[in-house]
Parts: C-alpha cells; structure tokens; sequence
C-alpha cells in the first residue's frame, strides 16, 4: 500500500519530467505554432485582467492600511510607499498573481485538455499525425511565460496605486514623500525579482495544468479529479519555489 | 500490408487481445466483427499506432509501429483516415474548422480549394449548410457523419471507420454503405477498414471478414465463407441469439 503509493509517485514523476522533455524538444524540432500561441496570449490576458486589477488594488490598499498603522506608531507614515513598493514587487505581486492564475488559468487549462482527453479528442489530434503536446501544450506554454509575469507588472503598479490611495486618504502622507520614498527605497531591481518570480511559476502553471489534463481519464468525474488535482499541486509548488528562490536570492 | 503478429493487450488485470494474428489486405475492404467489448476499437487504435500491444507486433506497411520514431508516426498517420465510433469532433471548432484541420496540417491548399473539398465531402455524407454550427448541437448521427467527413478529405490510402452507421435511420445506414463502398471502388488502392455490428451490410460491403472472439480471431474469410461456415460462433452472430457458445458476461 504504502509502497505502492511511493512507486506510483515516482512513476508520475517520471512522467512529468518526460513531459517536460518532450514540451521542450518539440519546439525546437517542430515548427512553432505562432496563431495559437497568439491566441492563448490573448485569451490569458483577457481571462484575467480584471480579476489582477480587482485585486492588485485592494492587496495594495490593505497592506498600505496596516503597514501604515504600524508606521504612525514610530511617526514613519513615509516610509509607507517604499515599504509598500518593496513588498509589492517582491513578494505579494507574484505570489498573489500565481495564485489567482492558477485558479482562473490552470484550472481552465486542466478542464478543457481533460476533457478533450476523456471524449478522444487528443487521440483524434495524433490519429490526424499531429502532435498533441505540440499543438496544446507548447503554445500555452509559451503565452503563459510572456503574459504572466506582465499580468504580474500590472498587479505591482495597481498595488502601488492602492496603497497611495490609502497614504493619502486614511493616514494624510503628502503625496510627494509617498513617491520620494517609493523612488527611494524601491529600486529597479526588486520589480525584476517579482517579475522573474512570476516567470518561474507561470511554467509550474502552465506545465501542471496541461500534464493533469493529459493524464486525465474516466468521463466527467475524472475531469473533476484532474482539475482540483492540479490546482492544488499548483498552489503546493508555487509556495514551495517561492521560498527556494526567495532563499537563493537572500544569500 | 497490415499485420497482427501474436497482439495481446491487458489493461490492468483484464485480457482485452489474447494473441492475436491478423492480415488485412491493401486495396480491400476488410470487415471486423464481434460483440461489444470484445476489442475492435482496441484493434484497430493499434493500427494507428494510439495503443500499443502489451506483447506481439502491429506491422503496418512492413514497418513494426512499435518502433516507429514521432515523426515516422506522424507521416504514417497524415495518410490513414480514421473515424471514431464517437466521433471524437473538436467541440471548440466548428464543423468547417474540424474538416480542415486535417488540411491544414498536412497539405498546403488555398482557403478556396478548402472550402471546395468540405463542402464536397459534407455532401457525400449529406449534410449541407451546417458549417458553422459547433459539434454540441449536432444530433449523433449527424456527429459521426461530419467524423466520417473530416476522415475522408484529405484522400488517405488506409480509411478505418469504427462503426460508421450504428445509431443511424436505415435510409443514412445505406447512404453511408454506399459511400464506404463507392470512395473503396474510385480507389483501387485505397484500404478500408470497418467495423461494424450490421450483418447485411457487412456481407454485401466486405471483401474479407474478420470475427473476433475472446481476443483472438475465431474466423477470417470471404462473405461467401462466413455464409456456410459451420463455426457455432458464427453462427450464433448471425442468427444474433443470445443463447449458444459465446458467453455474454
Ligand atoms: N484505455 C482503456 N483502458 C482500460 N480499458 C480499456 C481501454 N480501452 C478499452 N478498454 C477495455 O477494452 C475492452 C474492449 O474495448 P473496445 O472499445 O475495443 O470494445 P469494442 O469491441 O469496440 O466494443 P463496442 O462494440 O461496444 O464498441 C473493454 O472491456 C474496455 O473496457
Ligand atoms: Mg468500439
């Protein structure tokens, strides 16, 4: 039982990494497919757009609120943006988004190849000589790594209008330290630690979502099982590589 | 030019194909039989290279698809036609996209000269004007007919069909029949593969028939063959009675 349990994870990830192989060697022995992968961009973007604006603004307001309530204690309201910014582009941005990618993005993702897998779809795409990894997963794979991070950006400069808006309107800071302090203490470097962030995990997105939902089987209930599956493993191995990289980035 | 050499197939602990050998002739239409369950969908996903055979061999056109590389897979494939017993139509195309997908892929044909060919095989399957409807709201047999439509357009040289009529008004069953055997006539070279449960069709389409039964082939032979064959097995599926030596589980 409990054996069987480790050999079966093993397997999986034996899988996995041969998936990964093959993602890979296919874009470079294959012609890339540029209209799906534009296709997917777009439809990315426009999935989630909102859901990071919506977001990113009250992320920024709500950590502005406490962070400035801290601050007043030592007279430090100022330091309100720069501290903002830094956390922001850091960590919430990317965290924040590859959670809310995962579950709008990679759940979709998951759902619908499941479901072309359980109705033979995708032996249908290799019954016509076409690959199925080249034609459903490279594309996603690819408009993921542009978009998701640029969603990511997004969310970092929502944020920041978010926790301004509560400088200004809750705790009074004159706009100019806000900014000046922002300028200050939040420097180039930290949105590219977000934004590099973001692009490692829009691959544990991508990837996962598209591997649950080739191994998906058994009518709607496995494409139920594949879904939840790879959303929650996503979530899992976001959190875990945020502090590997977070550790490596530290020292 | 297709060979089954000692094919078994186990999913988990169930024997689906028990050692089975099987040649299908190029140029014909060759017929397979059996009941439900007894794995000729299995069969013929062999073929295609979609399953591969727990022990034995699937030689097609000499070449041991077990070994075949992707791209070897690929080009075997862009020339088979294949319809699926569901139809397996892309539910995000519509009929239009579904028909050319395959035309798009393998050959390099102007939008015109699509748009010809679809409407072409739309009509010998006879639907007209449903184009741009998306496969949810076709009726089954109209599923399996676009399925058969999108098989047929890019010409193949090996056509398999799994079950091409079943779920169909008679007056379709013979359209399509007809259609197997009219496409198989204009093309002498052209393989055909059916599977199917309709006894009359199958004697008056078939060149060779193939009974499959317990994951080996119980008899293979000419129409006329099956028509005198003393086999109890044989016997029983045409008189389609329950009771006699096939088991039903
Ligand atoms: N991917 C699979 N995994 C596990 N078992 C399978 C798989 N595909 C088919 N089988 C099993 O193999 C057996 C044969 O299936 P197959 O679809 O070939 O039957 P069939 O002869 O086409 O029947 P029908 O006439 O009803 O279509 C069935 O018992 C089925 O459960
Ligand atoms: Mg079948």
């Amino acid at each position: 039982m409990f054996f069987n349990e480790i050999k079966n994870r093993i397997n999986t990830l034996g899988d996995f990494v041969l998936f990964v192989f093959n993602v890979f060697y296919e874009t470079l022995s294959l012609k890339f497919r540029f209209s799906l992968f534009l296709q997917y961009m777009n439809l990315i973007g426009a999935q989630s757009l909102s859901i990071i604006i919506f977001t990113g603004f009250f992320t920024g307001a709500v950590f502005g609120l406490q962070i400035g309530s801290v601050f007043m204690v030592f007279r430090a309201e100022g330091l309100m943006g720069g501290a903002t910014g830094i956390a922001l582009a850091t960590e919430l941005a990317p965290l924040i988004t590859g959670f809310l990618l995962a579950g709008r993005v990679g759940s979709a993702t998951t759902a619908e190849i499941a479901t072309m897998v359980v109705n033979e779809q995708v032996e249908a795409i290799e019954a016509m000589g076409v690959s199925p990894i080249h034609y459903l997963v490279t594309p996603r794979v690819f408009a993921s790594a542009i978009v998701m991070p640029l969603l990511c950006g997004v969310f970092m400069f929502i944020g920041v209008i978010g926790s301004y808006m509560a400088g200004i309107y809750i705790y009074s800071i004159d706009e100019g330290v806000f900014f000046e302090n922002l300028v200050y203490l939040a420097q180039s470097k930290d949105i590219i630690v977000g934004l590099r962030k973001m692009f490692f995990f829009s691959f544990i997105i991508s990837l996962l979502s598209c591997f649950f939902g080739l191994k998906a089987s058994g009518g709607a209930k496995g494409v139920g099982l594949a879904t939840t599956d790879s959303v929650v493993k996503i979530l899992i191995y976001i959190l875990i590589s945020d502090f590997v990289i977070s550790y490596i980035e530290v020292h | 030019m297709i060979y089954f050499k000692n094919v078994s197939k186990i999913f988990g602990k169930k024997k689906v194909l028990d050692g089975l050998n099987l040649h299908i002739p190029k140029g014909q239409i060759t017929l397979i039989l059996g009941k439900s369950g007894e794995g000729k969908s299995v069969t013929i996903k062999h073929i295609m290279g979609l399953m591969q055979p727990s022990s034995g061999q699937v030689i097609v056109d000499g070449k041991d698809v077990g070994l075949m590389s992707n791209s070897e897979l690929r080009n075997m494939r862009s020339n088979f036609g294949m319809l699926f017993q569901h139809a397996a139509l892309f539910d995000s195309m519509t009929v239009l996209e579904n028909i050319m997908f395959p035309l798009k892929e393998h050959f390099h044909f102007s939008l015109p000269e699509m748009l010809d060919r679809v409407e072409d095989v739309l009509n010998q399957v006879g639907l007209q004007g449903i184009e741009d409807k998306l496969p949810g709201i076709l009726s089954t047999g109209e599923k399996k007919r676009v399925g058969l439509a999108r098989a047929l357009v890019t010409n193949p040289k090996v056509l398999l069909y799994d079950e091409p009529t079943t779920g169909m008004d008679p007056l379709v069953c013979e359209m399509i029949d007809n259609l197997i055997l009219k496409v198989s006539k204009l093309n002498p070279d052209l393989t055909s593969i059916v599977i199917s449960h309709d006894m009359k069709a199958a004697l008056a389409l078939a060149d060779k028939i193939v009974m499959i039964y317990n994951g080996k082939v119980a008899l293979a032979g000419t129409p006329g063959e099956f028509k005198t064959s003393k086999n109890p097995i044989i016997r029983q599926f045409f008189s389609g009675k329950v009771q006699g030596p096939m088991e039903f589980l």
